[in-house]
């Protein structure tokens, strides 16, 4: 029989090296590595700059993971894992990283990564992660006041996003900017459960709604129920949001509807949020022993 | 730190939320053995606080275990409440 490969879901895998950087002259070389459910990443900073920096798809072994994308950061250098003074490993699969020398949670170091990323001004953000979705408070320094994450269920994650892309027959990448092409905005499907939600858009499609329409029903549905989740911590401006999902303007657009605030916009890759709070406390790490 | 461990689903919102600054100050942790359903656990944080949080196999079956602490009429505080002398940990519902 033939198989069919469905890549709607896919989304892009980055790479990236700054030029500006000899790492051969750094004192302090730090890395943050984000193995998550659904994506890894890892950064790697020279003296609290950024020098490199990869995302990509996770495996189902963690550890594998871990080492195939703090590889990929570093192909195309002469560096090696052990250049790296200290390594920090987060996320889903923190607990599982062989070469980090700390384990650190993902709601720090989304807090510290986007404290960098958004500037001192953020107090409110909002990781939407592949399979869960977490709230965080901070303060001027990046360190946490209160945080929520919920898990339970796909609902307001990116996985629930992929698998509306496959139902859709959209690439994912295109649905947050197709969702906003309504004349009229549709009434948001099941906030509740993303299984919900499919069977609802599919008796919306055989109804004749246009996938312009159901994108826009969806996402909406999104926003609804992440906004609920940020409403339990209370948000306070500068909100800022990490994630893949920050890269989807028809949540996010209709998430400040919802919320009355707007979002900062990323100066760089929202993804990358969790594994740059890594490499920075690292460094915070790493000075402090040295002391 | 108010860490709200949890979860939000189709029925409701059930969060314990433990403010971290408080139970920081706490040496005896007594919610750890007061706790009927054993939900807690000891550790220490990113910010190197020794503090209570939901041990994480627990925390999306909340509802179901705290369910024995709070009975359908009548008011009562759940045991971790009661027995927390800082009054550091609050339930959502």
């Amino acid at each position: 029989m033939d198989k069919k490969v469905n890549n709607f879901r896919r989304w892009k895998e980055l790479k990236w090296i700054n030029p500006a950087i000899d790492w051969e002259k750094a004192n302090i070389i730090t890395a943050g590595v984000d193995v998550g459910s659904v994506s890894s990443q890892a950064v790697i900073m020279c003296d609290g700059e950024i020098y490199a920096y990869a995302s990509r798809r996770t495996g189902s072994n963690s550890p594998e993971s871990a080492r195939r994308i703090i590889e990929w950061a570093m192909e195309g250098t002469v560096m090696s894992l052990d250049n790296i003074h200290y390594k920090v490993g987060t996320g889903y699969g923190r607990v599982n990283i062989p070469f980090a020398d700390r384990a650190i949670t993902e709601i720090a170091c989304h807090a510290r990564g986007a404290h960098y990323m958004y500037g001192p001004t953020v107090r409110s953000i909002l990781d939407m992660g592949g399979q869960d979705c977490k709230a965080i408070r901070c303060d001027e320094n990046g360190k946490v006041l209160s945080f929520l994450m919920n898990d339970k269920c796909a609902a307001g994650t990116g996985r629930g996003m992929e698998v509306f892309a496959e139902l859709l027959g959209v690439p994912l990448e295109e649905i947050g900017e197709r969702s906003l092409q309504v004349e009229e905005e549709p009434e948001p499907v099941s906030s509740t459960c993303v299984v919900f939600a499919k069977s609802e858009a599919t008796s919306l499609l055989r109804a004749g709604w246009k996938l312009e329409k159901v994108m826009a029903a969806y996402c909406a549905a999104m926003a609804h129920r992440v906004a609920s989740l940020l409403k339990r911590i209370g948000v306070q401006e500068d909100f800022a949001i990490t994630g893949g999902i920050a890269k989807n303007i028809g949540v996010v657009k209709r998430l400040e509807d919802i919320l009355g605030v707007k979002a900062l916009k990323p100066k760089l890759d929202t993804q990358i949020a969790g594994a740059l709070g890594g490499a920075l406390f690292g460094k915070s790490l790493l000075e402090k022993r040295l002391k | 730190m108010l860490a709200n461990y949890g979860f939000k689903d189709g029925s409701g919102e059930f969060f314990i939320t433990i403010d971290t600054g408080k139970c920081a100050k706490c040496m005896k942790k007594p919610c750890l053995k007061a706790c009927p359903g054993k939900i807690f656990e000891k550790f220490i944080d990113d910010y190197d606080d020794e503090v209570v949080g939901v041990t994480e196999s627990f925390r999306n079956r909340i509802k179901e275990i705290c369910a024995s602490c709070k009975p359908v009429t009548g008011k009562s505080y759940p045991a971790c409440q009661k027995a927390c002398p800082y009054d550091a940990i609050q339930h959502s519902w």
